[in-house]
């Protein structure tokens, strides 16, 4: 349950830049999850529509864009996502791989109107 | 007009500058602090009571205990002779850099040579938080099942020592230890793992020997 802290955060982050380009209003906001972050759900939508209540981000919408993880094969150089519950090599088995991505949490970017 | 604005910010970057914050202050005063995190009922509570008396002898301990709600936690780890502070977290799933920044408010630093900070029973959410403290301990348990690292990569890649606790339950419970360690290994290459029982008592000596040892050496660094 940490979807409040996370909610306001992004919420902070949003005002600050909308508020640097003069907008009247924020309509949508991307934010970027790593599948290895994996910190918070969808329900963040529900705590937003109560903490940006009366802000310029009232009503805007989250977009989630979830990246898969990327992790590389140290011994063949395989580049793959894995599976759940899977993380050797899918090509030689390997186990010595190494985490290319897949821990993303950030803001991306926000539509405003001015 | 509509306009769309280029953003790219990492979302908990309040967090991580005020976590910043409390290892200066724990840095200032000498203090060597661990976040331990683990699953509900994994032993981090366990660990602390029988880590504390064997240690009260050479270092002053203080524990920061982070639940839900209730100070029971607390409470054991100030009847085993540590400092203790409980955090109720208020329905929060870990532990943050605030809650410890207000916790450290109440803890006369200059008296403590090791922090030991109870986190939120949780393999999920801690993994995301920094708090500050200068190393994290995960805490796993034989009957939880060999198949934890696969399941929580997020955990088992950002700490930097692993206790195996229960490991006198192995002869009872389908733990595959080659599978269990394997997952380990992939996520976080070479890292240092105590198996032991807090039960039993078996292989706690390893474990407070480089609890010891790191807390000597980190203040070494400060002082």
């Amino acid at each position: 349950m940490h979807e409040l802290p996370v909610a306001q955060s992004i919420l902070d982050i949003t005002l600050r830049h909308a508020g640097q380009h003069n907008a009247r209003r924020v309509r949508t906001i991307y934010v970027v999850i790593g599948q290895l972050s994996s910190i918070i759900d969808d329900s963040v939508q529900f705590y937003w529509d109560m903490i940006a209540e009366g802000t310029l981000a009232e009503g805007a919408k989250l977009e989630f864009r979830r990246l898969p993880a990327v992790l590389q094969c140290q011994a063949c150089g395989e580049k793959y996502t894995p599976l759940p519950g899977e993380l050797a090599c899918p090509k030689c088995e390997s186990m010595q791989v190494k985490v290319i991505s897949g821990e993303e949490f950030y803001l991306e970017a926000i539509d405003i109107e001015n | 007009m509509n306009q769309r604005i280029p953003v790219v910010e990492k979302i908990l970057n309040a967090n991580d500058r005020l976590a910043a914050e409390n290892r200066r202050l724990l840095d200032e005063h000498g203090v060597f602090a661990i976040n331990l995190m683990a699953s509900p009922g994994a032993g981090k509570t366990s660990l602390i009571e029988q880590t504390v008396p064997r240690l009260a002898a050479e270092l002053r301990l203080a524990v920061v205990d982070g639940d839900i709600a209730t100070s029971l936690d607390a409470d054991r780890a100030a009847a085993a002779g540590a400092i203790a502070v409980q955090i109720n977290t208020g329905g929060d799933c870990h532990l943050d850099a605030v809650m410890l920044q207000q916790a450290l408010a109440q803890l006369d630093l200059r008296a403590v040579d090791l922090l030991i900070v109870e986190n939120v029973g949780n393999l999920v959410c801690p993994a995301s938080f920094a708090l500050g403290t200068h190393l994290s301990v995960l805490v796993a348990s034989v009957p939880e099942g060999d198949d934890k690292p696969y399941k929580y990569p997020g955990m088992y890649r950002g700490v930097e020592a692993l206790v195996i606790n229960k490991i006198d339950l192995l002869p009872y419970v389908p733990f595959r230890m080659d599978y269990f360690r394997q997952g380990v290994e992939l996520l976080n290459p070479g890292l240092r793992t105590f198996p032991l029982s807090c039960r039993t008592g078996e292989g706690l000596e390893a474990w407070l020997d480089w609890l010891r040892g790191e807390t000597r050496r980190r203040q070494g660094e400060h002082r």
